[in-house]
């Protein structure tokens, strides 16, 4: 019981973590899954949704700015698409990926315009950030949240994918272009969708991120992004249980090295797993094995 | 009708089609011969958006369809099944089947559509719920002509049919070219097994490096020596 009554609120936090990094891995591998592309401006994309909130918590109710925080954000996941992919769309991967880390840095230096440089403060949400205890363990109200929000995003967005139209599309789109145009499916309606789907899963997770960590700076989108793209890798880029899966893994390890006193250590962990499971599995855990046949 | 008249496209840098002229009427199966880089690939990707053409006209019932968007050209009815059938590995069969209709929204017309397809390849509705990848050579063909079925199209451009597949499918699929055509759908085949495709067509095309060398109807170039000899394997006698 004492053992258990230690790492209890680790491994909550580790959940709760996991379904964080879940929101933002799932826009790393919708997108690879179609445009073969790493969005570097992700976690780019995650920060900004903070600052949407900051700002329009100045003059609007936190119920007002919290939803039309997250719509920005969809509708900048598709102006930079638009902007930034588009264009580059039959010019070699290599250049997509550089105009891709061109656009984490816009966004970055955006930010650091618009700030200052000063960290802000995320405002806290009432309920989401009020304190409770569980089985002894104080924590805030976001990390039992955190991963019941997470599994209802996924399993709507997993409905999505598997049984509408327009998710049918994306499958098609993301195994062969040319044909699903032939079918008729205008493909770059289905890449808007995916960047703006990945952007408000994006945001959703930014909002619940920062209801714990509250300081906002222009490269606060960094370690985030840069563990959901490694839990992307990890669950096998490309699918989305993967992506899920992968980020709880690397969410719940990572708080439990902390609590184990290794905290300085817990970054290096991730990288660390990620090097070990693409030793012995280079397509990841769920990763696309090719079984077509010609 | 499908009309092409004098059309030229360059792709990748060489003239592969160079003044082609050619006709499909309504309810016929129109058929076009010739050796692989002959253009004819490029002259189906030409009609149906995917490759743009230098000059030219392709009309369909007179309406100019030439570099317009793929999409528009799919809704004037055009079809084509790809050449190496690019069925969706990843997609189930129904799935495969249901992007096939993906311009249209009559939920009662599309379902009368499945039932026609289901008809005419019950081995499809055995595999409904499989993933395309998963399936034969010759189930995948059957699967790609029913996907194009499946946006109900006056025309049918297909696109060798009968590539690596065993000769007993490929008179199966023959069979079934000629029942599709039979409930009105008008057929643009492009094969390399000419005795096949020279059988079934009422009308033939016989194409040489972008141009069209020969013309007359299926069973009468079956007839011509010159096609005899480069094309059905028969030497001058």
């Amino acid at each position: 019981m004492g053992f258990f009554q230690t790492n209890l609120p680790y491994l909550l936090a580790g959940i709760s973590t996991g379904g964080q990094y879940a929101l933002i891995a799932i826009g790393y591998t919708m997108v690879y899954g179609i445009l073969r592309l790493i969005n570097f401006a992700h976690g780019d994309v995650f920060m900004c949704a903070a600052l949407m909130v900051i700002y329009s918590a100045s003059y609007l109710p936190l119920y007002v700015s919290v939803p039309v925080a997250i719509v920005a954000t969809g509708i900048l996941g598709f102006a930079i698409e638009r902007v930034a992919y588009k264009p580059l769309r039959t010019a070699p991967r290599m250049s997509a990926m550089i105009s891709a880390i061109g656009m984490s840095y816009l966004l970055q230096n955006l930010a650091l315009y618009v700030t200052g440089g000063l960290t802000k403060y995320y405002p806290p949400i009432p309920y989401i950030s009020d304190s409770i205890e569980i089985f002894g363990a104080m924590t805030k109200r976001v990390t039992v949240i955190t991963p019941i929000v997470t599994v209802v995003l996924i399993i709507a967005l997993v409905s999505i994918i598997k049984y509408t139209k327009i998710g049918i599309a994306m499958r098609a789109v993301s195994r062969d272009f040319e044909t699903a145009q032939l079918m008729g499916v205008k493909i770059n309606s289905v890449i808007s969708a995916t960047f703006v789907i990945g952007s408000l899963l994006a945001a959703v997770g930014s909002t619940l991120f920062f209801s714990n960590y509250t300081g906002v700076t222009p490269t606060v989108g960094g370690m985030p992004g840069l563990k959901a793209f490694v839990a992307a890798v990890f669950g096998g880029i490309g699918s989305i249980p993967g992506a899920v899966i992968g980020a709880f893994i690397i969410g719940i390890c990572e708080n439990l090295i902390k609590g184990l006193g290794w905290t300085t250590f817990s970054d290096a962990f991730t990288f660390v797993l990620l090097i070990i499971v693409l030793m012995f599995m280079p397509t990841g855990l769920f990763g696309e094995k090719t079984t077509d046949r010609v | 009708m499908l009309k092409v008249s004098d059309l030229h496209v360059s792709y990748g840098g060489i003239n592969a089609v160079r003044g082609i002229s050619l006709e499909v009427p309504d309810g016929k199966i129109v058929t076009l011969i010739g050796a692989n880089g002959a253009g004819k690939s490029t002259l189906l990707r030409t009609i149906s958006g995917l490759v743009k053409a230098k000059s030219g006209s392709i009309t369909i019932d007179g309406e100019e369809i030439m570099n317009k968007n793929i999409t528009s050209i799919c809704e004037k009815g055009i079809a084509l099944v790809p050449e190496g059938r690019k069925v969706f590995s990843n997609l189930t069969v129904e799935e495969n089947l249901r992007i096939g209709a993906y311009l249209r929204n009559n939920k009662e017309e599309i379902q009368k559509d499945y039932d026609w397809v289901y008809k005419l390849f019950p081995r499809l509705k055995e595999r409904s719920w499989q993933l395309a990848g998963t399936l034969s050579g010759g189930e995948q063909q059957m699967l790609a002509v029913g996907r194009a079925l499946m946006s109900r199209p006056k025309v049918m451009m297909m696109d060798e049919p009968s590539l690596g597949l065993a000769p007993i499918i490929v008179q199966q699929i023959f069979s079934i070219i000629k029942e599709i055509n039979n409930a009105g759908v008008t057929i643009l085949l492009i094969e390399q097994n000419a005795n096949m495709a020279l059988n079934v067509a009422d009308d033939a095309y016989v194409l040489e490096t972008g141009e069209i060398v020969l013309h007359g109807p299926g069973k009468e170039l079956m007839e011509n020596e010159q096609v005899k000899e480069a094309y059905l394997g028969k030497k001058k006698s």
